[in-house]
């Protein structure tokens, strides 16, 4: 009995988890404030080729995207598996594109315009036709700083 | 008056609350490495431009990708993983070979009053079919040769990293190499 007695009075005391919430806060805040909410829903699937040569996008809100893919799932039903070119919110055609760079370049400072960067989210399976066409609807918006959107690796292969 | 004491309010479930929170913002988070190349277009040639400047052959090097994404670099069929050094070899030239673009004596801050710099211009053509992967994955190997090329002169010139020079310097070097990769319009050549 005695031997029992003496482990009992021996016994560790339980780790404080008073100080549990001051951790998770921090990670909480620190979450926050890397978050990056998306802005826009995406229509078109898009996978970005792989490239090394990667120059990273300093200032977001002098962004503006190109998203250019297949319809998602659900609208392949109705619009086909051709890729199709989306502005903001919404389908577009190359037509649309002059229209588009005027709105997006009419929200920005005076000074800032020709900082914008005209970032292309194309679909790494995506033929260069309707790229091409849009580069040149760019071209003809003065829009000439690209950025062909694509996820960094170590190396490219064949 | 008797002073109530208040009851103090239980916190012991703040760590629940601040759990729900950091795992909404953990699944919402996107770590948005947003990068890509970056390239400047040609801004549309005014009308009736005459006095194009004639270039020599043997100052362009030329690229062409069919709708199979085949690579025909100079008149030879090459996979895009040996483009890069084949691109090196041009756009460094070399004074003792007449197949590789000439020299400009050029006036630069840091390399002297007459520094050759190689006319070198990279033509590339595409097909209408060429797939967009294969476009940039020869754009990335482009942009990899000068990119190589500059870190080399950087090193010797300087011996620090070319993205550690000072801008003047960076400049100086960006001139020795300037990126001059043309691009033609497509043509539908078909299959």
């Amino acid at each position: 009995m005695s031997k029992f007695k003496k482990k009992e009075g021996n016994r560790q005391p339980g780790i404080s988890t008073a100080s549990l919430p001051d951790i998770v806060f921090m990670l909480l805040f620190f979450f926050m404030v890397t978050t990056v909410m998306r802005e826009v829903d995406l229509l078109v699937e898009v996978t970005t080729p792989n490239a090394t040569e990667i120059t990273k996008l300093e200032n977001k809100a002098l962004v503006s995207y190109i998203y250019i893919g297949k319809p998602m799932g659900s609208l392949k039903k109705t619009l086909g598996e051709e890729p199709r070119i989306q502005l903001n919110d919404a389908f577009a055609t190359k037509n649309d594109i002059i229209q588009w760079v005027e709105m997006e370049k009419n929200r920005r400072n005076e000074a800032e315009i020709t900082r914008i960067t005209w970032s292309m989210k194309v679909d790494s399976d995506t033929k260069m036709g309707i790229v091409t066409d849009v580069k040149q609807e760019l071209r003809k918006a003065n829009a000439l700083k690209i950025n062909y959107s694509s996820r960094e690796v170590d190396k490219i292969t064949n | 008056m008797a002073r109530r004491e208040l009851p103090e309010i239980n916190a012991g479930s703040m760590a629940d609350i601040a759990f729900l929170l950091l795992i909404f913002f953990l699944v919402t988070t996107t770590m948005d490495t947003d990068g890509g190349l970056t390239r400047k277009l040609p801004p549309i040639p005014e009308e009736n431009l005459e006095d194009l400047p004639e270039v020599k052959q043997r100052n362009v090097f030329e690229i062409l990708v069919n709708a199979n994404d085949q690579l025909l670099v100079e008149g030879k069929l090459m996979m895009v993983t040996e483009l890069r050094e084949v691109a090196k070899e041009f756009i460094e030239s070399n004074p003792a070979r007449d197949d590789l673009p000439e020299f400009k004596a050029t006036d630069l801050p840091f390399f002297g009053p007459a520094y050759p710099v190689s006319k070198q211009i990279i033509s590339l053509q595409n097909d209408r079919g060429t797939s967009y992967e294969m476009y940039i994955k020869v754009q990335n190997e482009l942009v990899a040769a000068y990119n190589d090329l500059r870190e080399d002169l950087a090193r010797q010139k300087f011996g620090t990293d070319y993205n550690e020079l000072e801008e003047e310097k960076r400049n100086a070097v960006r001139k020795v190499y300037p990126q001059r990769i043309s691009e033609a319009e497509p043509k539908e050549i078909g299959n």
